[in-house]
């Protein structure tokens, strides 16, 4: 992707934005960018719990918006991944403080000033202000979707947001697909919800306890497990190198050729 | 009791659903001021072609990237 400043959104809560943030932050970092990932659930942070670097808060990103501190004391930096650095959300429900100006002007310092090569957004749910206001620098946006009704549609909302303001590069995630559901017709599979959607897709992640295993501990499933190519941290893998220009097929994930053919005739070997 | 071998899949209903309800959601058009703007086009309808309006079919259409508004009435080709 040409964008640099990326918002991962959803419109539906609890589908996954803050663990892909989380995981595609950590692997596009340790492919070698230097990555910011932001969360703005303003309220509500997750983000640094999900990266295991809670204990390391000292200033958020509302004290940069307030000028309480600098930009560079609110970066936290990663213990395992030296390029990859957080700025949490406020926890105090303060979302007057959410300014889109200021919003603008911390992504262009992160950008021009920090010399990051790519800022990672992590958006609330909902398509009101808090979404809003996360959108509002981004170039790009991932959009998360979960293979079940609510998830679709409200996708299919965000999309229709984002376009409007657009932001050209719109790639889709599918999160927690079931191979098994889909082989026996009780879960959409990719292609449909790309027909219906209509954006281009950069990502399948399928369902995996290892990701809940791994948030457990506070460590990104993409770092943690081994090379499988099967698993819910390869996939996070292989949307930052997608993202990174690499051309990467998409594996077979439930081992049978049917499901995931009609999809690699499209997408697989470009 | 046949649905053994020809179990509707679950997943062509939820296809069928969603692009319905996101035609509605895209035409920001609720289903039910559809069925009134239906009423209301067949009044216009039967003003000009009395007692034709009954096989009117009002309905939403993606056609590329753009909603469209679909009213379709067959008119008899004899009398």
């Amino acid at each position: 992707m040409n964008a640099k400043a990326i918002v991962v959104t959803s419109g539906k809560g609890g589908v996954g934005k803050t663990t892909t943030t989380a995981n595609v932050g950590a692997a596009l970092a340790k492919l070698g960018e230097r990555v910011a990932v932001i969360d703005t659930d303003v309220g509500l942070r997750n983000l640094d719990v999900v990266m295991g670097l809670e204990g390391r808060v000292v200033f958020d990103l509302i004290d940069v918006f307030e000028g309480r501190c600098k930009l560079r004391q609110a970066l936290i930096r990663d213990k395992r991944v030296e390029t990859l650095h957080l700025i949490a959300a406020s926890q105090t429900k303060d979302k007057t403080a959410l300014s889109e100006s200021r919003m603008r002007e911390t992504v262009r310092a992160l950008l021009e000033d920090e010399g990051f090569d790519r800022v990672l957004i992590d958006s609330p749910a909902g398509i009101e202000t808090g979404f809003q206001t996360a959108a509002v620098a981004a170039q790009g946006a991932l959009v998360v979707v979960n293979p079940e009704v609510s998830s679709v549609r409200d996708a299919d909302r965000i999309i229709g947001l984002l376009e409007a303001r657009e932001i050209t590069e719109v790639r889709l995630i599918i999160n927690r697909l079931r191979p098994k559901m889909v082989k026996r017709g009780d879960m959409l599979e990719v292609s449909d919800v790309l027909d219906i959607l209509g954006v281009k897709l950069i990502g399948i992640v399928p369902e995996d306890e290892r990701v809940l295993v791994s948030t457990n501990v506070g460590n990104p499933a993409a770092l943690e497990d081994g090379g499988a190519k099967t698993t819910a941290g390869s996939a996070f893998r292989d949307i930052a190198r997608r993202i990174g220009g690499e051309d990467v097929a998409y594996p077979d994930l439930d081992g049978s050729k049917g499901v995931f053919s009609g999809l690699r005739r499209l997408f697989g070997s470009r | 009791m046949f649905g053994f071998f020809r179990r509707r899949r679950s997943k062509d209903d939820l296809k069928q659903r969603l692009k319905l309800v996101l035609s509605y959601d895209r035409a920001r058009l609720s289903p039910g001021k559809m069925e009134q703007l239906k009423r209301e086009l067949l009044g216009v309808v039967e003003k000009y072609f009395p007692a034709d309006g009954d096989d009117l079919d009002v309905r939403f259409e993606q056609h590329g990237d753009r909603m469209v508004l679909i009213a379709d009435l067959p008119r008899p080709s004899h009398h």
